[in-house]
């Protein structure tokens, strides 16, 4: 009898004494977790993903869990949603839905600012394969570049479900695309203060002057759709799940369906998706050398995008007689509106009178726009070239 | 295929790629603002 209550409180405490015996991934695990709540909580820094993602961190790191066996709750919510690349395509839904292309329609010459902020995928693919990634990790890695949390889970998860990549690594690169998407406020500004001078920065840029129809922000969504499909088939998936969100919203005749992708849908997805996505940052798995080097990819991928846009604009300053300023090739990244509003915070610290809002925002459409269209053209490239 | 020619394959395609491709939906944007002007008493669409 003694025996038998001794055994029964032993099975309680097993899960302590693994933790003692080989839990140090875990425990460091559970950590990075508490990290995740403190800088969603304290610092306000992507809330919406950081809590759920560390909370399935937090869940798979518990000794002996088995929520990431087969059966478990975050095991089925990955096969369900992130498998088969369900979730991060609703996201895309929402962002459609809460995205405006009028500013860009305005002014659509802005929207080569989206492709030289892509310049920082194709960098960074070259450097991750020169340090020994394969292929599809390389891709991976460099799709942080396109600063779009979905489209790298997207991308990652493609070659996952291949085997040609560790699923953990899709946990690591989704944080660190998330990570970095928050971290734009930090990042950016030190660059484009360093690549331009106060001349350049003070210019100031006059509204643009059409109006848009209608029609044309209808019309608007369908056209980039079959444009996508044409050139990078791969990739229309992407592209047309934004567009969708967005001919919802823009015809004006579904507003329910609009309000449901712009909230509901986007809601639940980014609740499942992030919890699976925590789900694959198990210690043993997570805790590696590649996982270091995701991280720091995925800075150089950002960095030289911001680069890139602002040499874009620099050339345009010249280019245009001094007319564009410079710092709103900074907003042709993803990162929307963060990137936008930025440009016109750090325009207005040198000028004032400088409204460069409008111009970002087309720009950071544009971003948007580029990163997926980036996106799409590599993996319709891989599959031309025979690896997928 | 080696990494190095995969790699300048994909950087000079990818890129060139994206900005063909982009250049491409700033002339449809031209052409659709011009087919689809805003008529006499449409409510102003946005900027």
């Amino acid at each position: 009898m003694t025996d038998a209550i001794l055994s029964a409180l032993g099975a309680l405490f097993e899960g302590a004494r693994f933790l003692f015996e080989h839990g140090g991934p875990n425990v460091i695990m559970i950590a990075v977790a508490c990290t995740m709540f403190w800088l969603a909580i304290a610092r306000d820094v992507e809330p919406l993903l950081l809590l759920p993602i560390g909370f399935g961190c937090l869940l798979v790191n518990l000794p002996l869990s088995e929520v990431m066996d087969t059966g478990g709750v975050l095991k089925t919510l990955y096969e369900f949603g992130i498998g088969n690349e369900l979730f991060p395509l609703l996201i895309f839904v929402g962002i459609g839905s809460m995205t405006d292309f009028s500013p860009l329609l305005a002014n659509p010459r802005l929207l080569l600012f989206g492709a030289a902020g892509q310049v920082g995928i194709f960098v960074t693919l070259i450097l991750a394969l020169a340090l020994g990634f394969s292929k599809e990790e390389a891709v991976s890695v460099a799709a942080i570049g396109a600063c779009d949390g979905p489209t790298v889970i997207y991308v990652s998860n493609m070659f996952a479900g291949m085997d040609k990549i560790p699923t953990a690594m899709v946990g690591a690169l989704a944080v660190a695309a998330y990570s970095y998407m928050a971290l734009v406020p930090v990042i950016q500004p030190p660059i484009m203060r360093l690549l331009t001078t106060r001349k350049e920065r003070e210019v100031k840029m006059p509204s643009p002057k059409g109006k848009i129809s209608k029609a044309a922000l209808i019309a608007f969504p369908i056209v980039v759709t079959v444009i996508t499909g044409i050139v990078a088939p791969k990739g229309l998936p992407l592209m047309g799940m934004i567009m969708l969100g967005n001919f919802m919203k823009v015809t004006g005749v579904v507003p329910r369906l609009a309000n449901a992708s712009e909230n509901e849908i986007a809601n639940v997805s980014t609740l499942f998706l992030g919890l699976a996505i925590g789900g694959t940052m198990a210690g043993q798995q997570f805790l590696t050398r590649e996982t270091l080097m995701v991280f720091a990819l995925g800075l150089v991928a950002i960095t030289i995008d911001t680069v890139g846009g602002v040499l874009l604009g620099k050339l345009w300053y010249l280019l245009s007689g001094g007319k564009v300023n410079p710092l709103v090739g900074a907003a042709g990244i993803s990162a929307y509106p963060i990137a936008a509003r930025l440009v016109q915070n750090e325009g207005q610290r040198w000028n004032k009178q400088n409204h460069l809002l409008m111009h970002a925002m087309a720009a950071n459409t544009g971003g948007q726009i580029g990163s997926v269209m980036a996106a799409a053209i590599m993996l319709s490239l891989l599959k031309g070239l025979g690896i997928i | 295929m080696n990494n190095s020619v995969f790699g300048l394959a994909m950087l000079v395609v990818g890129m060139g790629g994206t900005l063909a491709t982009l250049f491409l939906i700033t002339l449809v944007i031209r052409a659709l603002c011009i087919l689809f002007p805003v008529r006499p008493g449409e409510k102003e669409g946005k900027k």
